[in-house]
């Protein structure tokens, strides 16, 4: 109905190659843009805004494992930590040297590559199975490095507390500020990610994924594509996690054990892999899925159950909630979240006179 | 430090092979899995786990230990078949991340529903084997953990003469070489998968067992699975053998570790040395110690 290829002539080489070639995507994205920038914070409430939040800071840490996972099909079980490793690099350069967030963030991210770079070497040797496991290796290292050195740790707790970041001088403690300044950060990650992926280095990527071997002998790099990988994907890990700690005042390498690593392989399976508007849809999705079985739960539970039984009940119907949509996407709709909405849109295109 | 305590080391040793054999066992069950059905089983920690729990949900309701293990290694079994066929079996010939993702979700869900049914309260199970610690010269060793011990190379030996030797397991050796070959052969390549699973939930029913009788049974039990992939690494993801020896060295290199190095850096050793090991492995010979050797085809 209103999303229509027709009449969209383009006659120059800028218009063909444009980041959102169609009318209707630019209007689609100039909507959104003005829903999220301007509409959001003025009429959601304060936790409505504090989900959103979560769910920026998501956005950012889903796009780079789907830019690792999605695109070139190197599977990682380690992006948890990654996310800490720029979330404890930032609180240092914050709490030693009382660096302004556009040095400590990036900063943050770029250590996480360097350590991404590292844990990416062995992808050269092992694939699959094996590099899944090295990943995993990987994670459990970073944790208990963190945990056990203290000068990385910053003391017994293993916690950094940081201030809130400030612009132009005012510090963003208020949800709402704090929200516009993630936007930004997602927003950056999403237009950096649509662009990569359609760049030579993202088609590399594709190429990688789709079939080693043969993307070697077209001449392709492989190790040294799948190291961008690696790094890119950990740049992102490290700013999400910089981002998170700022978000939360702390840092703490409990915000990022395996658990969350495995949060982030959800997103980007349910959302969609190899998808940047799938990492999106997956991140919102897991982001929200507990918060939503909770206010189930305390809305009709209490029917059925004790208040103590549903404090030991939600977090393990999380799990398998969590669990059991994994499956249910592998099984029945791989392509995650971003196909049904395809579909959706699909069905759309041509309707009424679908035939 | 002064002298080599060699007493003090015999003793880590000792209990390093204790341990190291149940991580065989459970290792075991993973193998299993590997060898027939190519499936990586991150929940191989929750199948022991999900056992240990209904091993201690039966024999809490007053019934005899035997009685329990035996409903835990049917129940295991049936969950071995169900869960191949629900999700597993939709998932052949799809990427490694799919079948990675099923097993990590499985985990998920089944961490999730033994906590739902059998309530989160640590749990007791008790061996028929007393509880007076038995001496085996300079150490003493728990009876749970001898007897521990014991199944474990019982199983192990059987597992292994049934692989070597039985029909069953040389067809399902045919399976895991080549699915093609072993189906133009007249090998039903599904009814094997599923075995493969259903056996691999009797070995994670008698680990969780014997591992809940060791440890107490609530769902922290699951966290064995982490200690699977540095043996199946170290000793070869499809061998049996590989099995047997990696757990046996893991368990060793985990108690030195601990014993030697926790007092310096202050605990966590631990967790940490099997996965230093693994990844030690991963770097020089990626296919472990009597692993098979992949060569890959365009």
């Amino acid at each position: 109905m209103f999303y229509r290829e027709a009449g969209a002539f383009k006659t120059n080489y800028a218009a063909d190659m444009a980041l959102y070639p169609l009318p209707i995507t630019r209007w689609a994205v100039v909507a959104t843009a003005v829903l999220f920038i301007v509409i959001a914070p003025m009429f959601f409430g304060e936790y409505v805004v504090s989900l959103l939040n979560l769910i920026l800071i998501a956005v950012v840490g889903a796009l780079g494992l789907n830019i690792l996972v999605g695109y070139s099909g190197q599977i990682s079980i380690g992006h948890g930590a990654f996310m800490s490793v720029g979330a404890y690099t930032a609180a240092h350069l914050v709490v030693a040297l009382h660096l302004p967030f556009w040095v400590t963030i990036p900063a943050g991210g770029i250590m996480a590559a360097l350590v991404g770079l590292v844990v990416g070497i062995p992808s050269l040797r092992v694939k699959g199975i094996y590099l899944c496991i090295s990943t995993l290796a990987a994670q459990l290292i970073i944790e208990w490095t963190i945990n056990h050195v203290q000068w990385i740790s910053g003391g017994v707790q293993a916690s950094i507390q940081i201030p809130r970041p400030s612009v132009f001088g005012v510090a963003l403690v208020h949800e709402r500020q704090i929200y516009l300044f993630l936007l930004a950060f997602a927003i950056i990650a999403i237009v950096a990610t649509q662009n990569l992926v359609r760049s030579r280095i993202g088609r590399a990527f594709i190429a990688i994924r789709d079939q080693d071997i043969a993307a070697e002998i077209i001449g392709i790099n492989i190790f040294r594509y799948k190291l961008y990988a690696f790094a890119i994907s950990s740049f992102y890990a490290g700013v999400a996690g910089a981002l998170e700690s700022y978000y939360l005042g702390i840092a703490n390498y409990e915000q990022f054990q395996i658990d969350v690593s495995i949060d982030y392989l959800a997103m980007v399976i349910i959302g969609g892999l190899g998808s940047v508007l799938g990492s999106v849809f997956g991140a919102v999705f897991v982001t929200l899925l507990p918060v939503v079985t909770r206010i189930v739960l305390d809305s009709a539970g209490r029917v059925f159950f004790s208040y103590s039984d549903l404090l030991s009940l939600v977090p393990n119907l999380r799990l398998v909630m969590f669990g059991g949509l994994i499956i249910f996407f592998l099984v029945v709709e791989p392509d995650g979240l971003n196909r049904l909405w395809g579909n959706i849109r699909n069905y759309f295109r041509m309707w009424p006179f679908s035939y | 430090m002064g002298g080599f305590d060699w007493g003090f080391t015999f003793v880590l040793v000792v209990n390093g092979v204790m341990v190291g054999l149940m991580y065989a066992l459970i290792a075991l069950g993973f193998v299993l899995i590997c060898k027939a059905t190519d499936v990586i089983n991150f929940a191989q920690g929750e199948f022991v786990m999900f056992a240990a729990f209904i091993a201690a949900g039966v024999a809490g309701a007053g019934l005899n230990f035997w009685v329990a293990a035996l409903v835990s290694i049917i129940g295991m079994v049936a969950l071995g078949f169900g869960l191949e066929r629900v999700v597993l079996r939709p998932l052949i010939g799809r990427g490694i991340i799919a079948v990675v993702m099923a097993t990590i979700g499985l985990a998920a869900v089944l961490r999730g529903v033994a906590v739902l049914i059998f309530g989160p309260d640590t749990r007791a199970i008790t061996m028929p084997v007393g509880d007076m610690p038995i001496n085996l010269g300079i150490v003493s060793v728990p009876p749970a953990q001898l007897a521990g011990a014991v199944v474990s190379i019982i199983f192990l030996a059987v597992f292994s003469w049934f692989f070597l030797k039985s029909r069953v397991g040389v067809a399902m050796r045919a399976v895991a070489d080549s699915q093609q070959v072993a189906m133009a052969m007249g090998i039903n390549v599904r009814r094997y998968f599923a075995l493969a699973w259903a056996m691999a939930g009797v070995v994670s029913a008698i680990g969780g067992v014997v591992w809940g009788a060791m440890l107490g049974v609530d769902n922290q039990i699951a966290l064995v699975g982490l200690k699977v992939f540095p043996v199946v690494i170290l000793g070869g993801l499809d061998s049996i053998v590989g099995a047997i020896v990696g757990g046996l060295i893991i368990g060793v290199v985990e108690n030195l570790a601990a014993g030697y190095f926790d007092p310096v850096v202050g605990g966590g050793t631990k967790d940490f040395a099997p996965y230093l090991v693994m990844l030690i492995v991963l770097m020089i010979r990626p296919e472990g110690m009597f692993g098979r050797r992949r060569i890959e085809r365009v």
